[in-house]
């Protein structure tokens, strides 16, 4: 395993000296590595980056975001993704090439409040961020309970390769769909087990920074010891 | 001030009053903090990065930094009127203008973060107090920084140049000076001086202030520590 150097740091911490590369959430002045947030640092393969444990969700190229559609314009629809932007959704992309304003109506297919999970195909700083659906399992979410967690303990529910979510959902057989920007949908056949994983992802947001959670979950959850014996706590 | 320097509040000329900060404490804003600064009560709330009302002073560029410095009716001991006045929109611009370099607003286009600050009590060095509270409560929205902003003031009071000026010292005192830094990196924020020093005077002034700023940094680094990496082990 690669050696990783982890240590807390605040803004304006310097994290390290010399010839590394800064990645997130770091800035370079001279030669030192200066942290920009309330994180854990990492130093791998000369490069430096912070994890955030707060703030907010800023989109990047192909997350999977889960977005609520707040409104129309007469080419798009617009989306709160949890995020200090606006994501957009052309209508070319559901309606197909030949969409016209005055034809269809974009009501009809998503509607104000409609949940949509999609991915950002593109962003930069001077544009709001840009939404598809064209893809496998993107699209309207018809039914779930929708949760909202902090964006930067997102990796935690995950879980190395897929490790906690997979847990989660193994146990409360529940679809668990988990978006970038902290929205997670989550939906079950049988509602014992949706009120289960429900609590289960809010006991991984609330308790992300302590060691041996997926330990923690599985007994919550009530799944027997030694099962799924791959998943590491770190 | 006594003979041998003790001051009129038991202080030595080279003593802060006491200091407390908590961090988190509003449910409903991005990132908070609670300062109590001697007999200061300051509340500091961030919102934001967020969408800017009014449209036209989105820039396209950067994201912008608003500051409302706020003093309750309760805060004096005689009712203060709530309605901002000269002075309050004085230390709001000052505010702003402290914490800016700091901040790393080019991440954020198009969008806006909300500083509010409200004092609940007064005592002399409020604009201090109120911006050591500020950088804490961004740090905590998660708000990329180059760096916090640690500010103190000092002064002359009897002849003498006195570190942190309580209300009493600054009514009879012949000089004050409040003094922000960015104490990692090394660079002054604030420096508003009012009254007459000789320029040794200004010096030991200035050198006396940016010692008490380290202090006040290693006070605002505990409260988020404490908050952050505290409640769970590495």
């Amino acid at each position: 395993m690669m050696d990783i150097k982890r240590r807390y740091v605040i803004p304006g911490d310097v994290i390290a000296t010399g010839p590394l590369r800064p990645e997130q959430n770091v800035y370079q002045e001279g030669d030192r590595i200066i942290s920009t947030c309330v994180g854990i640092s990492e130093i791998y393969e000369n490069a430096v980056r912070v994890i955030p444990l707060t703030g907010v969700y800023v989109p990047k190229t192909n997350d999977l975001v889960i977005g609520k559609v707040i409104g129309t314009s007469p080419l798009s629809w617009e989306f709160d993704i949890n995020s200090c932007f606006i994501g957009f959704l052309p209508a070319q992309d559901v309606f197909g090439r030949d969409y016209s304003p005055t034809k269809d109506e974009l009501k009809q297919r998503l509607n104000i409040g409609d949940l949509v999970a999609a991915r950002v195909a593109n962003f930069d700083r001077s544009r709001d961020p840009l939404l598809t659906v064209q893809d496998r399992d993107l699209g309207k979410i018809d039914s779930g309970e929708l949760i909202d967690i902090s964006p930067s303990k997102v990796p935690r529910l995950i879980g190395k390769r897929g490790s906690m979510i997979q847990t989660i959902e193994m146990a409360t057989r529940a679809m668990i769909t988990i978006g970038q920007n902290g929205w997670v949908v989550v939906s079950c056949e049988d509602s014992e087990g949706l009120l289960k994983a429900i609590e289960a992802v809010k006991m991984v947001d609330a308790l992300a920074h302590t060691p041996n959670l997926t330990e923690r979950v599985k007994s919550m959850l009530g799944v027997p010891e030694g099962e799924n014996n791959d998943t590491i706590n770190d | 001030m006594t003979e041998d320097g003790i001051r009129c509040d038991g202080r030595r000329v080279d003593q802060l009053r006491n200091i407390s900060i908590k961090v988190g404490v509003l449910k409903n804003a991005d990132g908070s903090a609670y300062i109590e600064f001697g007999k200061n009560k300051i509340l500091a709330g961030v919102f934001g990065p967020r969408d800017v009302h009014p449209k036209h002073m989105a820039n396209q560029d950067t994201g912008i930094l608003r500051c409302r410095y706020h003093m309750s009716p309760f805060s004096v001991t005689e009712r203060k009127n709530p309605a901002p006045s000269r002075r309050e929109i004085e230390i709001s611009k000052v505010l702003k203008e402290a914490l800016e370099p700091a901040l790393i607003l080019k991440d954020f286009p198009r969008t806006v973060i909300d500083v509010f600050v409200e004092v609940l009590q007064a005592d002399g060095g409020s604009r201090c107090a109120a911006l050591d509270a500020a950088a804490v409560a961004l740090a905590d929205a998660g708000i990329p920084m180059r760096d916090l902003v640690s500010a103190c003031a000092a002064g002359k009071v009897a002849d003498r140049i006195v570190l942190d000026v309580n209300n009493e010292e600054d009514q009879e005192g012949q000089a004050d000076m409040p003094v922000a830094i960015m104490p990692s990196i090394g660079k002054v924020t604030l420096m508003q001086l009012d009254g007459i020093l000789t320029p040794e005077e200004y010096k030991t002034c200035l050198q006396t202030a940016i010692g008490g700023c380290r202090t006040v940094y290693e006070i605002q680094r505990k409260a988020l520590v404490e908050k952050y990496f505290e409640s769970g082990a590495q």
